[in-house]
């Protein structure tokens, strides 16, 4: 079975991948869609789909507030695979789904990931079910070819080998403490927890939370194998609304500049 | 194969990754001290000097020649300092908290009643204290906001949601999970991930481990039933925990039924709710179809949750216990009832509980006996039920 994810960084000179989020719905669902488009055109690797929940307790303030319009204007998980449905028609960029895990788990595991599979979504990510709960959802999800990408933080310690041995897509590597959101500047030097995941394992590193800058990206991406990027994104959304199409394309045609020269 | 710290299906840890080494480190330090003398000597001396333990079991002669039916026993946590059996958790968590060199508290609050013990502990135990709490709830329970700050704890209103306790245990988990090194999450009620809803239903089990005792030199015999009201749950399962073997004795918790089950205006989980994962738990919540977590609605601050402690949903599952709702109107009139009859103002909480043991009272003979377990008292509430009676008061 192809791996779309590996092939995600591997088609790059410098294998190396640009991977975009944003919050599904705000402001409203036929944004979503063009904007999703966009990302793809600009040239995002990966793009994350974020679900919207109605208490994102892994979220800052700017995807929370995105995670509320969404809601207000209505967008449901049907929605959402509805929109990725009209989205397929046009693009077969690569696509995951983030989200939390009681909208997984209400719509059904089987239901939801039979859904994902056949729209092509390559990967979940669920930010409040760590490794020691994964095995519900990932069971199900591996049998409709859905991977559940795990995610390592700062605190992982002697965690991490163990998470990263059974990962599988790409690893989630949370740069810093506390909920998402754009940071000045990311303290935590990441390279040693890297260098425990390459001791274990060729599944490529992704480091998000806090990278808004094109440096940050390319620094972030240098000591990994790729840059996630989600509340600078949803905060242009937050800006420009239903006109942001184009400022997300120039947005993220040069944030996957700077990672393809990390 | 399901994960630690569980109840049944119930329970678990669904938590971000960023947390689970220190609850992982809790559960060990946890395990350490249940286990050392000299820290179950230090919990003791302060619930006993410091709390002011045991809280008395009194029985209101007055309420049972009233209602006409079992012997009512009032378990009198709302004597504990502090006014609600919340200290007693909190006692616990904070000795926790400085054995793992921690110097700082947070928590989230609904009522204010948490907010108090865990502002209380602190300054008592020189620790730093930060409090989050819905911007609707520090309007409702103005008074225990300048309490908390009284106490030298800081107090963030939440604006996000609801601005109730859902938004402010929200909060409190983000804090959390950006500065865990010096803080410790003195989470409030038996919810949460593994193994608070374990470490907190064991620093409130004293409420029945010493119920149990006090009932028997009274009566000489069990009772019938234990009524506790159940927002999170923690003064419910403290009042159950240690009367669970004892088959023969009914576990009743109230839950807060706002307008009425019937109506979205309701905290009711057992009564409206469906399984969820929620607030680091598999458990019961009110949600909508698509898993989204339901505006709840209580008149009680302390009850107006979203969700139930994972030991609740289980012994509701194996029917050990049964939870009912009590509406708005029904726990205001038990709120006015006790305070005329025996002359204790409850809690508006504990007054869920007082109202169902009123319905239930004449179902069992004289020579049975009820305890409800007033987990606090009702001075807070004084202001907000003279305005849902029409009274224009100003605190």
């Amino acid at each position: 079975m192809s791996d779309k994810i590996r092939e995600s960084f591997d088609k790059n000179p410098n294998k190396k991948a640009f991977i975009a989020f944003i919050t599904a719905g705000d402001p409203d669902i036929e944004s979503t869609e063009e904007f999703i488009l966009k990302m793809a055109d600009a040239g995002a690797d990966i793009i994350e789909v974020g679900i919207p929940f109605s208490d994102p307790v892994a979220e800052g303030a700017v995807i929370q507030n995105a995670n509320v319009r969404a809601l207000k204007a209505g967008t449901t998980t049907d929605k959402v695979f509805e929109m990725v449905k009209r989205v397929r028609e046009k693009s077969d960029v690569t696509l995951c789904f983030m989200t939390y895990a009681n909208l997984v788990y209400h719509y059904g595991y089987d239901r939801f990931f039979a859904y994902c599979e056949e729209l092509g979504i390559s990967g979940v990510i669920i930010p409040d079910m760590p490794y020691e709960e994964k095995e519900e959802m990932e069971s199900i999800s591996l049998k409709y070819g859905v991977k559940y990408i795990s995610m390592v933080a700062p605190t992982s310690e002697d965690r991490v080998k163990m998470i990263a041995k059974e990962a599988k897509g790409f690893i989630y590597v949370v740069s810093s403490m506390g909920v998402t959101g754009v940071r000045d500047n990311i303290s935590t030097d990441l390279s040693p927890i890297i260098s425990h995941i390459r001791e274990v394992t060729d599944v490529p590193c992704a480091i998000g939370f806090g990278i808004k800058e094109p440096e940050q990206a390319k620094t972030m991406a240098g000591v990994s194998d790729g840059a996630i990027v989600g509340s600078a994104i949803v905060r242009i959304v937050e800006k420009y609304g239903k006109d942001a199409g184009q400022y997300i394309y120039d947005y993220v045609k040069s944030m996957k500049e700077a990672v393809l020269q990390a | 194969m399901n994960s630690k710290g569980r109840f049944g299906e119930f329970g678990g840890q669904y938590i971000s990754e960023t947390l689970m080494n220190e609850l992982i480190k809790l559960e060990e330090c946890y395990n350490e001290a249940k286990n050392d003398p000299s820290f179950q000597e230090e919990l003791n001396f302060l619930l006993n000097e410091y709390a002011g333990r045991p809280s008395r079991l009194y029985y209101a002669a007055k309420m049972t020649e009233d209602l006409g039916g079992a012997k009512i026993y009032l378990k009198r946590e709302d004597l504990n300092h502090t006014g609600s059996h919340k200290l007693n958790n909190c006692i616990g968590q904070a000795l926790l908290a400085k054995r793992m060199g921690k110097t700082r508290l947070i928590a989230e609050t609904g009522a204010g009643q948490h907010g108090v013990a865990t502002a209380t502990v602190a300054a008592l135990l020189g620790m730093e204290c930060e409090i989050f709490m819905g911007k609707e709830d520090t309007i409702r329970q103005a008074l225990n906001v300048y309490r908390m700050e009284l106490l030298g704890a800081k107090v963030n209103a939440v604006t996000t949601g609801t601005m109730t306790l859902k938004d402010a245990v929200n909060d409190a988990m983000k804090e959390w999970a950006g500065r865990v090194d010096d803080t410790h999450y003195c989470l409030g009620s038996v919810m949460g991930p593994h193994p608070f809803p374990t470490i907190v239903r064991d620093f409130q089990s004293v409420i029945s481990k010493e119920a149990r005792v006090q009932i028997l030199e009274k009566e000489g015999k069990l009772p019938a039933a234990v009524i506790a009201c159940v927002g999170g749950g923690s003064n419910a399962i403290g009042a159950f925990y240690n009367f669970i073997n004892d088959k023969g004795v009914e576990l009743i918790g109230c839950e807060a039924g706002g307008r009425g089950v019937d109506t979205p205006e309701t905290a009711a989980t057992i009564a409206t709710g469906t399984m969820g994962i929620f607030h680091g738990m598999k458990s019961l919540f009110c949600q909508n179809e698509y898993g989204q977590i339901a505006p709840v609605y209580s008149i009680s601050a302390g009850l107006d949750y979203p969700g139930i402690g994972p030991e609740h949903a289980y012994l509701n599952s194996i029917g050990r216990a049964q939870y009912v709702p009590i509406t708005d109107d029904e726990a205001v009139e038990a709120f006015e009832y006790m305070s005329r009859t025996e002359g204790i103002i409850p809690a508006i909480e504990s007054s869920h509980a007082i109202a169902y043991a009123m319905k239930i009272a004449k179902k069992y003979s004289k020579d049975q006996s009820i305890i409800i377990n007033v987990s606090g008292r009702g001075d807070k509430d004084v202001a907000a039920i003279a305005r849902y009676r029409g009274v224009d008061l100003h605190e």
